[in-house]
């Protein structure tokens, strides 16, 4: 198809804004008389406050209120960013409190202050006396599992939020009936968003009695309804206003500062409060990526076709659910639609611990299956003594393969033509001949992983969006979304949608980039790899509806019905001449104008998507192991990507890029380290968590099978997140090539990979001596 | 932030710096860093606070032309010093080549690191010297990014540099 504005690398409609540092993200506004808000957190992770006295606080100078847990509402809510469900049954956990007397993990929030200044602040938390009871707690999954163990939530008395799984064929039957069966256990560890951006909020009572919230957030109208729920307001009574973000990755889709910032501001009778975690804070108190052990068992004929699948799941959420009980169930459903597995059963169990919470983090729970899944075929593959790649491509499903849970059908499946291309590019056959027979200390090794991931969650939840567009006077347009632009791009993609539709340049689509309750449309937010997909669908109607009325008042200038003509570079046309016929601003200024006629133009819709399309993909990566130091190195990396028809290039690009990277550093350096003996982090900041730097960063090579998905607009499909899923196992499939050492664990940092080596017999002797 | 003590007295310093061009004078708590000035009391927010202990490299200014980070950095050392932030990067409402280059190379996202990465580059583009890759790598590790892989960033800080030295060849000597 033939587009102008589609496809093509549209300059991001922000950049100027955030490059000349214009750009207010929450903590940049400043209200009159603002106050700061800080937080007295447990030094123990298990343990019942018996006394908090904050009489010395509240005597502090400066200081304006102090919140203990019984100043607030005994109002359990949930915190996870979906939208709300009408069925009880499919509520998120509501097993949270805006502060407790009951600390559940290091770092968890029993007191606050709100004061003029920081140091007074900091100063008062000194003076809150508080005696703990301090409980036994429990740290791993397995534990919090055991008769006896420590509970952390007096209704969920075995610790398990969920263990709600799906299966379908018949499992144990197709491993009675297998040639081969297989089996293998794989471990993620914990690791952060780390967005650069602190978790930040302030709040205010306006002149109405209505709280105000600014929040860095990726789902204001979530916040604004939990906000409400957790203080027991009307919603309506709440407005949230989310400006620029400095990153969310999924940390954002959930509400975490937003409630006890509105309750500070009210203990301070409405004046404005700012909270804004410290880093440190952001590390323990906000959420975390699941870390999950997977045990795979899997059945196969002789020539690699898989015939059933058994995965059992232990995911490790923390103190609170979060979004804990939806993530394993979620990232189990990713697989179905890549390999075609006539049996499987799916056994999540989701846990609670007594380590900080862990939440939505970009690919929801898919990292981690995917790490476990596509480092298991590498594994069959090798006993197979079969190709890889091979194994993968025997077991693809076919276009038109319809899930046999979810329903959802493959219109597009561009994975062949991705595995095609990305061995092309690495040049897999070549290296993989010059890397036979490797004896030296740098050995070279190249692996590859596929995955599959979904735009948006239907038919899981709701897939609402909103969009409203005014025509200006000039034929430009205004237009607003409830989708948040956290970084991602999202709003020109928007843009640029609407340009196409209306046959106008970019430039003369203005976003309104802010998202205010009051005034923007209804819409769920930044999360699941939705917003080009789900709320793309919602722009497009809105901009069809206008293009139709433009059309309408059109017909009154030029007695051509509508359907003769069609918008081209601003000029109305008739169609089938090319022929301009009048200008979009004259029917812009008819529709404000005209003495009789007069009704600007104007759609405020909705889509309620009630469809999916799946994305896929492939890593291709060539690593370079030092043998002696254990040390990993990514020499060559290709992330191939179908993801329908790419809108805008260049940010696509740019979402590969940074996924890759974050799934890099799983694969290689991150992961949250805490004393087992008394749940305290131990790397809560930048110098000690190993965020990868630009010099740990390798070139990170995209490219793309533009396939076209009938399901989405101008055939696109979900990509935010599916770069962070593939390259972790490839990685580890690739060290496996290299050295023939088959690791079950991330990251891979040097010290494991030694230790591996020594137990494996790889280190010579004499290293062994040295250590 | 302005700070006092429990006896509402703090140790206070008249600061003169100059801030992208003009003169300020201020009157500070000896306490306060860099970051917090330029932020909270003159109103720079194109200054980022990522972690408030120098390992992000969001809150970088330029002092007499050095990137520094602010967060760390006193405010009364600035005494007498000329600070460059990001709002003091384009001129008459034009783009500096280097934030240019970041714009056209796609080299933003969320934009909260840009700022500090900005500066980076102009410092190394005013330094007149040539880098290599590695070396712009080097230069720019200061700067934690999570959202671009800081893919398009070396090419923005790459084409930044080869842009300026193109332009010294074309000057007349």
């Amino acid at each position: 198809m033939d587009h102008k504005v589609v496809g093509k690398s549209a300059q991001r409609l922000d950049a100027v804004a955030k490059v000349t540092g214009r750009a207010k993200y929450t903590d940049d506004f400043f209200e009159r008389g603002m106050l700061v808000g800080k937080v007295l957190r447990s030094p123990h992770a298990h343990a019942l406050v018996t006394r908090i006295d904050a009489s010395k606080a509240k005597a502090l100078p400066g200081v304006v209120a102090v919140l203990t847990p019984q100043d607030l509402p005994q109002i359990k809510f949930a915190t996870a960013g979906h939208p709300w469900s009408l069925d009880p049954g499919h509520r998120d956990v509501e097993d949270r409190l805006i502060l407790t007397d009951k600390a559940r993990f290091v770092g968890d929030a029993i007191a606050a202050v709100v004061a003029e200044d920081l140091l007074t602040a900091d100063k008062a938390l000194h003076l809150i006396e508080v005696e703990y009871e301090v409980l036994p707690h429990v740290l791993t999954a397995e534990d919090a599992m055991k008769e006896g163990a420590p509970v952390l939530h007096e209704n969920r008395p075995g610790n398990i939020v969920s263990s709600f799984g799906v299966q379908f064929g018949d499992v144990e039957a197709e491993f009675q009936a297998a040639d081969q069966v297989f089996e293998g256990d794989y471990e993620t560890s914990i690791v952060q968003h780390c967005h650069i951006e602190s978790m930040s909020a302030f709040a205010f009572v306006d002149t109405d009695g209505r709280i105000v919230v600014n929040s860095s957030t990726q789902i204001p109208h979530i916040v604004r309804r939990i906000v409400a729920q957790a203080l027991g307001l009307p919603w309506g009574r709440v407005k949230v206003i989310k400006p620029f973000i400095g990153g969310g990755f999924g940390n954002k889709q959930d509400v975490v500062v937003e409630p006890l910032t509105a309750a500070m501001s009210l203990a301070a009778g409405g004046r404005p409060v700012r909270y804004c975690m410290n880093r440190e804070e952001v590390f323990i108190d906000t959420r975390t990526r699941h870390g999950m052990k997977l045990h795979l068992k899997t059945a196969v004929s002789n020539e690699g076709v898989l015939k059933g699948i058994h995965v059992q799941v232990l995911s490790n959420t923390g103190a609170y659910a979060s979004h804990g009980h939806s993530i394993a169930m979620s990232a189990g459903g990713k697989f179905r639609p890549l390999y075609d597995f006539r049996a499987i059963k799916y056994e999540p169990k989701t846990v609670y611990t007594n380590l900080p919470v862990a939440g939505a983090m970009r690919g929801y729970g898919t990292p981690q299956i995917f790490f476990a899944l596509e480092s298991h075929l590498d594994d069959i593959a090798r006993k197979l003594e079969m190709d890889p790649i091979e194994l993968r491509q025997k077991n693809l499903i076919k276009v038109g393969h319809m899930d046999p849970l979810t329903k959802n059908v493959v219109r597009s499946f561009g994975i062949p033509e991705c595995i095609a291309k990305g061995m092309e590019l690495i040049h897999w056959d070549e290296k993989k001949k010059a890397h036979q027979q490797q004896t030296g200390p740098r050995r070279r090794g190249l692996g590859m992983a596929c995955f599959a991931y979904a735009s948006g969650t239907h038919p899981v939840a709701l897939e609402l969006a909103g969009a409203r567009i005014v025509m200006n006077q000039d034929g430009s347009v205004t237009l607003q979304v409830g989708a948040t632009e956290i970084g991602q791009g999202s709003d020109t993609v928007f843009a640029q949608i609407t340009a196409e539709t209306l046959g106008i340049p970019v430039d003369m689509v203005h976003v309104v980039t802010t998202q205010d309750t009051d005034i923007t449309p209804f819409d769920s937010g930044a999360y699941a790899s939705r917003q080009t997909f789900v709320t793309g669908i919602a722009v497009r109607k809105a901009a069809l509806e206008v293009r139709q009325k433009a059309l309408e008042v059109a017909t009154r200038r030029t007695g051509l019905p509508p359907a003769e003509m069609d918008i081209r570079d601003c000029m109305i046309v008739e169609a089938s001449l090319g022929r301009a016929v009048c200008s979009l601003g004259d029917v812009a200024m008819d529709s404000y104008y005209d003495r009789i006629l007069a009704a600007p133009i104007t759609s405020d819709t909705s889509a309620n998507v009630r469809i999916n399309a799946m994305s896929y993909g492939v890593t291709f990566v060539e690593v370079e192991v030092d043998m002696e130091t254990g040390k990993v190195e990514v020499t060559e990396l290709w992330n191939v990507h179908d993801s329908g028809t790419i809108i805008n290039p260049k940010l696509a690009e740019g979402q590969v890029h940074g996924g890759v990277s974050m799934s890099l550093g799983a694969a290689l350096l991150e992961q949250m380290l805490f004393d087992p003996h008394t749940g305290k982090p131990l790397n809560n900041n930048f110098l000690d968590y190993k965020l990868p730097t630009i010099l740990d960063t390798p070139k990170i090579n995209a490219a793309f099978v533009e396939t076209f998905d009938a399901a989405g607009t101008f055939g696109s499909k979900s990509l935010g997140e599916c770069p962070t899923i593939s390259p972790a196992p490839a990685v580890r499939n690739a060290v496996l090539d290299a050295t023939g050492v088959a690791f079950h664990k991330i990251p891979l940092y040097p010290q494991v990979v030694f230790e591996k080596f020594r137990e494996v017999g790889l280190l010579a002797e004499r290293s062994v001596e040295h250590v | 932030m302005l700070t006092k003590n429990a006896a509402g007295v703090a140790a206070r310093k008249r600061l003169s710096m100059t801030v992208n061009g003009r003169a300020v004078e201020i009157e500070i708590d000896i306490r306060e860093s860099l970051l917090d000035v330029l932020r909270d009391r003159l109103q720079f927010t194109g200054v980022k606070q990522g972690c408030s202990v120098g390992e992000c490299g969001a809150c970088t200014v330029l002092l007499d032309g050095t990137p520094v980070n602010s967060c760390i950095y006193l405010a009364a050392w600035a005494h007498g010093k000329t600070v460059t932030t990001i709002e003091g990067i384009a001129q008459d409402g034009k783009l500096s080549p280097v934030q240019e280059a970041f714009v056209e190379e796609g080299a933003i996202q969320c934009g909260f690191c840009t700022p500090g990465l900005v500066l980076s580059t102009t410092a190394m583009v005013e330094s007149g010297h040539t880098y290599t890759h590695d070396e712009v790598r080097r230069e720019l590790s200061g700067h934690l990014c999570r959202c671009t892989g800081y893919q398009k960033i070396v090419e923005a800080a790459e084409r930044a540099l080869r842009d300026a030295e193109s332009a010294v060849d074309e000057s007349p000597v």
